[in-house]
């Protein structure tokens, strides 16, 4: 019961005037940018991340990852109202939410998907404060060969689970990781890749990445569509909240179901969106009015959401507890976490004991805080998306540029956030993934430095990837997911020739 | 997307940007290979040189956008899919151009003007707003952006003329 008594002190940590105050603004915040096109979770804390600079670690990140929890809410806002998904793992919701609000049951399904985000979060958290002590533990005991194991596992995994050309994933990241590359090598300190240009010394910096690739990038391709969307108008009173909340229970079944696909994909990196379809996939399968779902079902809002939303929180666990994060947006607050002088990892449990426990306490309370505030201020949040995109869109423009420039107070970042706007559009477009490239951007120095550590023991020989069980299965793991959508195109090859010879 | 890909005339194929992405790539992949060859990319009596990382990175640049390349030359004859449409691309540069234009803007008069302006200008031709209507946005914006990073956050932006002559 370790664990509970560290969670009081966690509670007690989060429970100031001004931790909850941060906390509604940061929900508040974190729904609006959920709402926004081109303000996803990754760039909006992205945004904010250098406003925290100056405050206390524990009340940073207790903001920001309200900010997160409020763009996981504010996904669904736009899924049932707009028929625009704000976030890759709320076009699931829109299958079954868009319907229902075209029926005039958009306050039933919003209350339905706000609740089971609720729940499937507080799932998450609930696994999360078991098993992230015992997972830091066991990761105090990791050198670097098992390090550098968990991040090729890490990068792997995008190629095993990703849709799409594996090689267009496999290119971006390691565009990430050249990007890493770039500037004064930590090491040996000499210059790499900066061809003579000091505006390089210092590299490129993520959060100009994510600023440009998935701000400026989604502004152009919501352009493209032209400057107009529609979307039904929502009424939540708390008549239509209870009446939805008493038929809640008859899907226990899919709740249940929904939180356990969503805590296990959460884990591995960019599990969200995976997670919310394959339960919706399987609730619909399972369901007894399966026939109906796509026609507005409160049934199909439930399992998507629940899942997304416990991925999204367990997506967290890796972040602290290995210094790994499962999403754009958790990779964002590792970022964070490396500005604010904490190195995340499983010493965060040790030694900051009070940043730790109370981010998990502030996961609980802000995920009411969350439920709270989407439910009573829906037609507020409705009413901002209602505002033009014309005027909406150079906002955003100078938002973003705003957020570029304060990452470190140069204005060459500004430019590059247009460039790799531009980037992000052609790779939206291309199909090639932004989210392992961040990812790549974010851990390249880490995964380097275990490589080079690991390559230091065993002197240039790769077997220390094998030397003992667990970095060996780790390593095999991620070769084996990195093979297997390989295997999977020789297969279906195999049989075609079959079929057709 | 409303139209038809395979109808569609004009515009540059999807295919073809595939391609020229990974030559860019490729070409990518080759400058961080070199460079990382330039700065050693063996190993030193003190263990792996400086370029020895970066160098796996770009081979495995150049390797998987070679594919890409070869993949999407393999389908050149028969994809017709267009990259962007024109009215599309339009659409993209009634917002790409301005805001490149701002970024210049930032960089000689400082953000506040230029934001204000640029939020002015977009709402009064892309959106077709009343000036006072779009003015008043754009006034406001700058204001706020002022106050919340120059007066409580004290976090500097960006400034020109002007604001230096109010004393900033």
């Amino acid at each position: 019961m370790e664990e509970l008594n560290a969670l009081f002190h966690g509670f007690t940590v989060v429970l100031t005037p001004f931790n909850l105050m941060l906390m509604f603004v940061g929900i508040t915040l974190g729904v609006i940018i959920g709402v926004l096109p081109g303000l996803g979770g990754a760039n909006g804390v992205a945004i904010l991340l250098p406003l925290t600079f100056t405050m206390p670690p524990t009340s940073a990140i207790i903001m920001l990852s309200c900010i997160y929890w409020g763009a996981l809410f504010g996904g669904a806002i736009t899924s049932i109202l707009f028929n625009i998904p704000g976030e890759p793992w709320s076009v699931a919701t829109t299958f079954d939410g868009y319907p229902m609000a075209q029926q005039g049951r958009a306050g039933e399904a919003l209350t339905g998907a706000f609740t089971s985000s609720f729940v499937g979060a507080l799932v998450a958290v609930v696994m999360f404060t078991f098993l992230a002590p015992l997972i830091a533990k066991f990761a105090l005991q990791f050198g670097p060969p098992e390090f550098f194991a968990v991040y090729l596992l890490t990068f792997c995994s995008f190629v095993g689970t990703g849709k799409g050309n594996p090689f267009k994933i496999i290119a971006s990241m390691m565009l990430g990781f050249a990007m890493a590359a770039v500037g004064i090598d930590i090491i040996t300190g000499q210059l790499r890749l900066t061809f003579g240009f000091t505006e390089l010394l210092s590299g490129f910096h993520f959060l100009v990445a994510v600023i440009g690739l998935f701000g400026i990038g989604e502004i152009l391709l919501s352009m493209e569509e032209g400057l107009s969307f529609s979307g039904k108008s929502a009424k939540i009173n708390p008549r239509i909240v209870l009446e939805t909340w008493r038929k809640l229970p008859r899907y226990w079944a899919t709740s249940i179901r929904s939180c356990i696909i969503g805590c296990w994909m959460g884990i591995i990196p960019g599990g969200a969106t995976p997670a919310s379809f394959m339960s919706y996939g399987i609730a619909r399968k399972m369901s007894r009015d399966g026939a109906k779902f796509g026609n507005g079902q409160l049934e199909g809002v439930v399992a998507p959401e629940t899942a997304a939303h416990a991925a999204g929180t367990s997506a967290l666990l890796p972040m602290i507890t290995l210094g790994i994060p499962g999403s754009p947006t958790a990779a964002v607050l590792l970022g964070g976490l490396l500005i604010w002088g904490l190195q995340p990892g499983p010493l965060l449990f040790v030694e900051q004991k009070d940043f730790v426990w109370g981010l998990i306490a502030s996961m609980y309370l802000g995920n009411v805080a969350g439920l709270i505030v989407v439910l009573t201020a829906v037609p507020l949040f409705a009413a901002i998306l209602r505002v033009p995109f014309a005027i909406i869109a150079p906002i955003i423009v100078v938002i973003c540029a705003i957020g570029a420039f304060t990452v470190k107070n140069n204005m060459l970042d500004v430019w590059l956030m247009l460039v790799f706007g531009i980037m992000g559009y052609v790779f939206k477009k291309l199909d090639y993934p932004i989210a392992p490239l961040v990812l790549a951007l974010v851990l390249g120095d880490a995964a380097e430095s275990s490589f080079r550590q690991s390559m230091l023991i065993s002197q240039g020989s790769l077997t220390v990837f094998w030397s003992n069980w667990l970095v060996g299965g780790l390593t095999t793991l991620a070769l084996a997911l990195l093979a297997w959508p390989f295997y999977v195109a020789l297969r279906e090859r195999l049989r075609a020739a079959e079929q057709s010879g | 997307m409303a139209h038809d890909p395979r109808t569609a005339s004009g515009g540059t194929r999807t295919v073809v940007v595939d391609l020229v992405v990974a030559g860019l790539m490729f070409a990518v992949g080759a400058l961080v290979a070199y460079d990382s060859v330039r700065l050693g990319a063996s190993w030193a009596s003190d263990g792996p040189q400086a370029g020895y990382f970066p160098f796996y990175i770009g081979t495995l640049i150049c390797i998987s956008s070679a594919v890409v390349g070869v993949q999407s030359v393999l389908r050149l004859a028969r994809d017709a899919e267009v990259f962007v449409q024109k009215d599309q691309l339009k659409q993209i540069m009634v917002i790409l151009l301005p805001s490149t234009a701002y970024v210049l803007g930032v960089q000689w008069i400082g953000i506040y003007i230029s934001s204000a302006v640029f939020i002015a200008l977009f709402m009064r031709i892309a959106g077709r707003y009343g000036w006072w209507r779009s003015v008043a946005v754009g006034a406001m914006v700058s204001v706020i952006a002022f106050v919340l990073f120059e007066i409580w956050f004290t976090i500097p932006l960006p400034k020109g003329p002007l604001e230096s002559a109010l004393g900033y």
